[in-house]
């Protein structure tokens, strides 16, 4: 019996949106509600199903396709343990986001519109995560990112407009490379199925190509995660987008259509190379050490904050790439779960804290109408809760204990030792420190710097409803570093860690041999 | 937007209605030939596109059937969605399972589900295109002013 939970994981969303639209017309004022409604089901539903997850996945067929003796025909849906992991983290920024979004989306108008697209982005995420089929993978993806070009221009100014055109001009060359890429692996492998095109590969249908389709993969799901020489399109996106989207885009986006994707097709559908390990590795601390560089001369709290997720998202991709270059050179076992568990520990970290300060940065434009940190000053007097959740999030992102993330900093430098990767741990204990730095100076100008009558109007806290989804991921944020624990991480990281690690497993629970 | 001169009118009013019933078959046999929801729907698409060119039409008329092809497409659409729903209720319980009676093949009533959906994507196609139509126009018009 297939869990029917799993593919209302995806029609919800969709049918949420269709139906703002419709009833949005008819009564005003309904749409946030039905946003907010569709989005709880989604977060109890992916909670639900995360709990008896333990080491088993279960596998979806859309209209009762089974596999025909080991070749799966039809489209697939995988819920395992590391895509549970993902939709967790989905649904609850984008509630979260939906309850800020109540009070922060009213000075806008078509207010329809925006939580259609919203409900349309977290359907096309939710695709993402759980297909089991590269196209699908692609057109999930396409669902994901029109909506996102969408939202990105919202206020339709000038500045937005332009940014949503750049990062439209970027979006559709990584979705041209990743279509290409598709359509090598479609020829040489005569499948689209994820766990059939690693049967495929590894029977030894692998030509010169096969380097050029990992390349393909590689460049255009990197340029959707901004990593570092792919990141042009982000700071700018990111920055004029709505606070509230900006918290999706930062802490969701590019993990669910961009990290979570690398990861899995370079663990479960490819054979892992020493090459393409290395190419990943110095591409992850690359932008783990410029994205810092760059984040610190911001004085845009936005730019500074998107800037600032390029780096985090680097410590993300070297520990995943550590993890690779130990399985391919065979080493320790253990090592390589380490620093893949950090890896996935610190991208649900990051997806809070950075969660967290986009929206701090957007109660700070809301009541003080500047996202300039030159012209702030002195607002922990005015606005208490938005300065001590912020102050919340600066310490977990900058690896302060007992904040979630000093302990994925931990794991991952205490990994890059094991697998005697001293570079890398010494670059990532002082990209920390620099981040650190960038943040007080966030703290500083933004919250106690006080110069008398720098700031003429009376500024007052944001509206209760920002204020309680600030609250919440602030407390998210001390929570998570439970997982650190043995017996959390055990039954929370592990699985994810194990159908990653686990070559085999993946594929053969799908074609059932 | 002003109409076009009398022989395109004339011409329109004539192959227009020959379009959208051309339309309407590839859209019923969309499981029997090539073609399908998809393709019947631009060309239903194109059938109203036609006589809007030729015809015209003023602002508000337009900023009116935008708001009916809006409409339409979110009806659709959430249609398709409810029709694949209802595999979860019925049968064998499978999120976009068959469940209808399949009939011979190539008989126009058979294959379950499918005519259905290719019927309401095919509405879904025809009144996303005419509503991406009628946007850019109403954009025009707005700039023109």
């Amino acid at each position: 019996m297939m869990n029917p939970l799993i593919p209302l994981l995806v029609a919800i969303p969709l049918a949420g949106s269709f139906l703002t639209m419709i009833l949005g017309r008819f009564i005003p004022g309904i749409p946030r509600y039905m946003a907010l409604a569709t989005l709880l089901l989604i977060a109890f539903i992916s909670f639900w199903l995360l709990v008896p997850g333990g080491t088993a996945s279960s596998v979806y067929t859309l209209g009762g396709w089974e596999p025909v003796s080991g070749v799966p025909i039809g489209l697939y849906l995988i819920h395992d343990g590391f895509s549970a992991l993902v939709l967790c983290i989905i649904s609850v920024i984008g509630l979260l986001s939906v309850t800020y979004s109540v009070s922060y989306m009213a000075r806008y108008t078509n207010e329809n519109y925006f939580y259609s697209l919203f409900c349309l982005m977290i359907a096309g995420m939710n695709g993402v995560v759980l297909s089991g089929d590269i196209f699908n993978i692609f057109v999930f993806l396409e669902i994901s990112a029109i909506s996102s070009y969408a939202l990105v221009a919202f206020g339709v100014e000038k500045n937005e407009l332009e940014a949503t055109l750049k990062y439209q001009v970027l979006g559709a060359v990584a979705s041209f490379m990743v279509l290409f890429a598709i359509g090598f692996i479609y020829w040489s492998a005569k499948t689209l199925n994820i766990a059939d095109i690693r049967t495929a590969f590894s029977e030894g249908s692998q030509g010169s190509h096969y380097i050029l389709i990992q390349i393909l993969i590689l460049t255009g799901f990197g340029l959707k995660a901004a990593i570092i020489p792919f990141h042009a399109w982000l700071p700018d996106a990111h920055s004029s987008a709505p606070s509230p989207i900006s918290a999706m885009l930062s802490g969701v986006l590019i993990k669910a259509v961009g990290i979570y994707v690398i990861i899995r097709l370079f663990f479960n559908m490819f054979e892992i190379t020493e090459g393409m390990a290395t190419a990943i590795t110095t591409l992850g601390a690359l932008s783990m050490v410029v994205g810092t560089f760059l984040a610190f001369g911001q004085w845009d709290i936005k730019r500074l904050l998107a800037y600032s997720s390029i780096s985090q998202m680097g410590y993300v991709v070297m520990s995943v790439g550590i993890g690779m270059l130990v399985m391919a050179r065979g080493l320790r076992s253990d090592v390589a779960a380490l620093a893949i568990t950090g890896g996935i520990f610190h991208m649900i970290n990051h997806a809070a804290f950075k969660g967290l300060l986009f929206l701090n940065a957007g109660a700070i434009e809301y009541s003080a109408g500047t996202r300039d940190l030159r012209e702030m000053g002195g607002l922990a007097k005015n606005m208490p809760v938005t300065s001590a959740t912020s102050l919340a999030a600066s310490l977990s992102i900058s690896g302060i204990p007992p904040f979630n993330g000093f302990f994925s900093k931990l794991i991952i430098i205490i990994a890059a030792v094991m697998g005697h990767f001293y570079l890398l741990a010494a670059l990532a204990a002082v990209v920390s420190i620099i981040t650190l730095a960038y943040f007080m100076k966030f703290q500083r100008y933004a919250f106690y710097n006080v110069e008398p009558g720098k700031i003429k109007k009376e500024i007052r806290e944001v509206p209760v409803p920002m204020l309680l989804s600030m609250i919440t991921l602030a407390v998210v944020c001390l929570l998570l570093s439970l997982l650190a624990l043995p017996g959390i991480r055990e039954s929370v990281l592990s699985p994810a860690t194990e159908i990653l690690m686990d070559q085999l497993k993946y594929s053969s629970q799908i074609t059932g041999m | 937007m002003k109409g076009m001169t009398v022989i395109v009118k004339k011409t329109t009013q004539l192959i227009a209605g020959i379009i959208f019933m051309y339309g309407i078959y590839i859209i019923l046999h969309g499981h029997l030939t090539p073609g399908g929801g998809f393709a019947g729907g631009v060309i239903l698409a194109g059938s109203f596109i036609l006589l809007i060119l030729a015809f015209g039409s003023d602002f508000l008329h337009l900023v009116k059937e935008e708001r009916g092809s809006t409409m339409y497409e979110n009806l659709a659409i959430l249609v398709f969605l409810l029709l694949s729903l209802t595999g979860l209720l019925a049968g064998a319980k499978i999120f976009f399972a068959n469940w209808l009676p399949h009939g011979t093949p190539g008989e126009l009533l058979s294959a379950g589900f499918l005519p259905l959906y290719n019927i309401f994507v095919g509405i879904e196609v025809a009144a996303s295109i005419l509503t991406i139509f009628l946007a850019l126009v109403i954009f025009k018009e707005e700039v023109m002013k």
